[in-house]
């Protein structure tokens, strides 16, 4: 295994984070202050506890989702798509380094990169509410699976990708709709019989709900359905790749 | 070279078909040799470039075989390809980034431990080390053809892949690229250069390799191509002025000039039927005086010219059969 390969890839990713400091840590943080400020603070005074859990802190694994599905991708997909716009991905495909190898280096910095935005805004809510986590490792579990099989969906999209306009038009048009509609905000069950059935179609849902779970032991599902919907994710995510690689779609001529 | 030489390099009938149906390269067949310069002539989309990415693995083949020192490409990439290194025709470089680590990354990106005595040592070769720590959006054209060099050279490659590597360089700096070619190949490492500039190809070469069309229409030691293939010219600046060529000249390709007092012999050096000796013999026989005499020899750019020509010609007789 090129083991330098890998870290080589991972040490350029995260050192691009480095240099874009205020936009990869600053941003998101007072994003996520003003979403506590209008939706905890304002709105959420005036709602009652959802499932016996404040308002506030309901909201926390959603804002949490909304974070790491957004910039999973984001980070991804421009880590592999700026050197192919750039030219310099000539240099990782004459390399000794397999496949695999070059979706670790560069799916590693990205889900890295989110589980620290993640942590940030854990941290950033301490200052709002009263954190309660009640299975610390689970809700790691599902940080950590969830940054993994968004930044390999990232991936794909940066190859796919051939202008920047196809780089954000997936994570603003489809992610954060849908995380808006899964349950981010609210408990499927504040809507009409009929919208909770067409919210179950929602797969954002299942991630919203199971790391829910692990916070407050509430959940619009079960956590091992929500679970498995994220393994079923990046299976499928990586037997993309695996095809990209094989066939050379868009990497090589 | 001799022909015994040890192949690091070898090519069968390599094809490669691009998606849109255009065949960038047909049935080439090519041994390059441990140690030497190489030089890849040919026009604009003849091929050069293709076959470079097919040996260094961003193009895939479509039909055909290489190897690099004795292993195929595919089975064994990571042997093969930490082997090389290359340095594209176009200058891409991360803007952002510092000159050290862009060149670290590559050396790690190859498989290689950290050493920054090796980085330190390649950049110091090319005169970059007092831009180490600068970014590559501050350097101009020519320092990033040197970077791009140094990333190439990160890894301590055994064959290095020029791929016009003076393109849009000025004088000073081709010559310097010529000196460091020349340095790497007495460390024993084989180049293969592509370029437009036949005076490089003299200048560096070992062997010429002629691409024309996807197909390699020559391969050869380039000494023995200039006297194979080259031109001699014998031009005499005469003592007074001469009304015509004497007719028992008529064989010869001899040209007058205007002013009648240049007399220009052509001909061709590897052929046995010439002898400039008995010609000036024969010119002061018949009271044709001379004040001087100069010998110029084509140069390797009329030879390509010659050669690109004869193809096209050969292959436009073909279609006209057709």
């Amino acid at each position: 295994m090129n083991i330098h390969g890998v870290i080589a890839i991972f040490n350029y990713e995260m050192a691009r984070m480095k240099r874009t400091l205020i936009q990869s840590i600053v941003a998101p943080v007072v994003t996520t202050s003003l979403y506590f400020v209008v939706f905890g603070a304002a709105i959420g005074s005036r709602i009652q506890q959802v499932e016996g859990v404040s308002y506030g802190a309901f909201i926390v694994p959603g804002l949490i989702m909304l974070s790491l599905l957004t910039n999973s991708i984001s980070n991804a997909s421009f880590g592999i798509y700026f050197p192919k716009f750039s030219g310099t991905v000539y240099e990782m495909l004459s390399a000794p380094i397999s496949a695999m190898e070059v979706v670790l280096g560069y799916v590693g910095a990205a889900a890295a990169k989110s589980v620290i935005l993640a942590m940030i805004i854990l941290a950033t809510a301490g200052f709002f509410i009263d954190l309660e986590i009640r299975h610390p490792v689970l809700m790691l579990i599902f940080v950590f699976l969830t940054a993994t099989s968004f930044s390999l969906f990232g991936f794909i999209l940066g190859i796919w990708a051939d202008n920047f306009e196809k780089l954000s038009v997936v994570p603003t048009l489809l992610i954060t709709p849908l995380v808006f509609l899964g349950g981010s905000f609210y408990s499927t069950e504040m809507l009409p019989p009929i919208w909770q059935t067409v919210a179950l179609m929602n797969p954002v849902l299942y991630l919203v709900s199971g790391l829910r779970w692990s916070f407050y032991e509430i959940s619009e599902v079960n956590v091992f359905v929500s679970l498995s919907c994220i393994g079923v994710f990046t299976l499928l995510c990586l037997a993309v790749i695996a095809i990209i690689f094989r066939t050379g779609y868009r990497l090589r001529a | 070279m001799s022909s015994s030489s040890k192949n690091i390099i070898s090519i069968k009938c390599l094809n490669k078909v691009y998606g849109s149906g255009f065949e960038a390269l047909k049935s080439v067949n090519l041994d390059i040799h441990q140690g030497e310069v190489l030089a890849l002539l040919g026009p604009n989309g003849a091929g050069k470039t293709t076959l470079i990415s097919a040996i260094c693995g961003i193009v895939r083949p479509s039909s055909g075989s290489i190897t690099v020192d004795g292993h195929d490409i595919q089975r064994y990439f990571r042997v093969t390809r930490s082997l090389i290194g290359l340095v594209p025709q176009e200058l891409t470089t991360d803007s952002f980034e510092t000159v050290w680590n862009t060149v670290s990354f590559s050396r790690g990106l190859f498989g290689k431990e950290p050493n920054p005595n090796h980085i330190e040592r390649v950049l110091r070769s090319l005169s970059l080390w007092d831009k180490k720590d600068n970014m590559l959006r501050t350097l101009s054209g020519g320092m990033k053809r040197r970077v791009l060099i140094a990333k190439a050279l990160s890894h301590e490659p055994r064959i290095l892949f020029l791929d016009e590597p003076t393109a849009g360089v000025d004088v000073s700096l081709r010559k310097d690229m010529w000196k460091i070619v020349e340095n790497l190949k007495t460390q024993g490492v084989t180049i293969i250069l592509t370029t437009h500039y036949i005076e490089e190809a003299e200048e560096i070469a070992d062997r010429i390799g002629v691409i024309n069309h996807g197909k390699l229409i020559l391969i050869e030691e380039k000494d023995a191509l200039m006297s194979k293939l080259g031109k001699k010219q014998l031009v005499l600046e005469l003592t007074k002025r001469l009304d015509t060529i004497p007719s028992e000249f008529e064989s010869l390709d001899l040209v007058l000039s205007e002013d009648q007092h240049l007399l220009t012999y052509t001909f061709d050096s590897a052929s046995e039927s010439h002898d400039i000796s008995e010609f000036l013999i024969k010119i002061q026989g018949r009271n044709i005086q001379y004040k001087d005499l100069r010998t110029t020899q084509s140069s390797l750019e009329e030879i390509f010219v010659t050669l690109v020509q004869k193809a096209e010609g050969d292959t436009d007789e073909g279609i006209k059969a057709e």
